[in-house]
């Protein structure tokens, strides 16, 4: 069947953001092969990053981390329905154009790999397909908004298992969010300076008392737990990297916090889901970190 | 008594949806939109809605939280049921190798044939203006993200719409079922369509 192609509209502003909102109350899962997608699939993942090695293996092995094999994603591509979506470096707009080019669901411009570029994030709204960007802060995440990134996430410390920077930067967001409420356009345009993002965003952001895309927790999310609380902390879904194949049952694991993300104001739900799920991700302190150590002082 | 839409909220689209619908009924005689995350809740709602999202995450959430019965049990008692992306897949009663592959359960409603992905990756997502003879006046702007569609329907399913060989949205007495998303656009003549059925 030949496609009307000049009356279909692609990669409009509505359709990027349009698809970061069908992920909304979904978990993404991070996997490394054909196999551990399918059991993201089978646990209720709304979509899966696909990547050369989890966050925790990445930051264990040092190096120079880069954009997965393309024959790695495209494999996983062919062997799940649902989204797939994969990392590129700060600034590389080569490789999101290869992924762009693989047909990719979604673009995560990542601090996970290093840095391509010290001094611009890519140019995204020049994409067809959607991009997702980390921040710490409201003023991160409305300047990541305004290059054209459909969907946020909280920067977190990815790779640790530890949730507190998440905890930290969603708090943050929302925080900064409130502070809004109320103020005069006179007052909003001291803000966007302050955060170097536009004043029409911020007030946007004001009218609508939340992020004007969906906003996901990231980096550090190891258990039914922590993806319960970033929900109550008013994250739209949650992403999970090393915490679901580092655990000792994977399969278990991501289908317990599938179900979590969907009773997150349910303590009693919540203790069923959480019990004999066997060993977790060991993790790692943020504090144990040096400041070199640290990904989510990448981008800015 | 106040007219009440339960939006399935297991995942997706449904704030927009819950906004939508509070809006038409404003427009309309009132009632009261709700977001339904657990069994109990649909037997006391006037009209379903499913959802965009993932069907197979949200397909077995709703048989993990006993709402996949009571949609069944609904839908057989006439109460209308509106299926957008996600929720139309749910509806269908057959799937294609995509449904084969993931085992993922239907609500098996509507006798149709669906093709998940129908028009291909995000990329591919597209807006399009739609002819839509039900709704009078002007063409309907559709919003078609990973879209899904019906490939085939049986003599009792009625052609709503169609795109490239493709029926996109389609009725079935009390069922309606829509690959794109009305809740995204400020149009509303799909959600009155869908509310003069209560």
């Amino acid at each position: 069947m030949k496609m009307e192609l000049e009356s279909l509209r692609h990669g409009t502003e509505l359709i990027k953001r349009g698809f970061a909102k069908m992920q909304k109350g979904g978990v993404i899962m991070d996997v490394t092969n054909a196999d551990q997608a399918r059991v993201a699939e089978k646990a209720g993942a709304v979509a899966v990053m696909a990547l050369h090695a989890v966050p925790a293996d990445i930051r264990k092995s040092g190096g120079v981390a880069r954009m997965a094999d393309p024959l790695i994603i495209s494999e996983i591509m062919d062997c799940v329905t649902i989204p797939v979506m994969a990392k590129v470096r700060i600034g590389h707009f080569i490789e999101a154009e290869i992924l762009e080019a693989l047909g990719v669901d979604m673009i995560d411009e990542s601090e996970v790999l290093t840095p391509a570029d010290e001094k611009y994030h890519i140019d995204k709204a020049g994409f067809t397909i959607p991009f997702v960007c980390g921040a710490r802060d409201l003023g991160e995440a409305l300047r990541r908004i305004n290059e054209g990134a459909a969907m946020i996430r909280t920067k977190g410390e990815a790779g640790t298992g530890d949730i507190k920077e998440a905890v930290r930067h969603m708090k943050k967001i929302m925080g900064s969010i409130r502070e809004l409420k109320g103020m005069n356009d006179e007052e909003m345009l001291k803000v966007s300076r302050e955060l170097g993002a536009p004043f029409e965003l911020v007030k946007e952001t004001a009218e609508m008392q939340r992020l004007p895309v969906v906003n996901f927790a990231a980096g550090g999310v190891a258990t039914p737990a922590d993806a319960a609380m970033m929900m109550r902390l008013g994250a739209d879904g949650v992403f999970v990297g090393s915490g679901i194949f580092k655990a000792e049952h994977p399969d278990k694991m991501a289908k317990a916090i599938v179900e979590a993300v969907n009773n997150y104001d349910k303590p009693e739900v919540l203790a069923e889901i959480s019990k004999g799920l066997g060993g977790q991700m060991k993790g790692l302190d943020v504090h144990t970190l040096s400041e070199d150590e640290m990904l989510q002082t990448r981008g800015w | 008594m106040v007219i009440r839409i339960g939006v399935i909220a297991l995942q997706g689209n449904v704030e927009e949806h819950i906004q939508a619908a509070e809006r038409v009924l404003d427009e309309r005689d009132g009632g009261e939109a709700i977001s339904i995350k657990h069994g109990g809740i649909v037997p006391s709602c006037d009209a379903i809605i499913i959802p965009g999202g993932e069907s197979t995450t949200i397909g077995w959430l709703m048989e993990r939280e006993g709402i996949s019965s009571e949609i069944k049990a609904a839908a057989k008692k006439n109460v209308p049921i509106l299926g957008t992306c996600a929720g139309l897949i749910l509806l269908a009663k057959h799937g294609d190798g995509e449904i084969n592959k993931t085992k993922q359960p239907l609500l098996e409603l509507m006798d149709v044939h669906m093709k998940r992905n129908a028009f291909g990756r995000q990329k591919e997502s597209f807006e399009a203006l739609l002819d839509v003879p039900v709704l009078k006046g002007d063409k309907f702007p559709a919003v078609f993200i990973r879209a899904p569609a019906i490939t085939s329907a049986e003599k009792n399913v009625q052609v709503l719409a169609s795109l490239n060989g493709y029926i996109v949205a389609a009725q079935q007495k009390n069922l309606i079922a829509l690959a794109f998303h009305p809740e995204l656009t400020k149009d509303m003549r799909f959600h009155h369509y869908f509310m003069d059925m209560i």
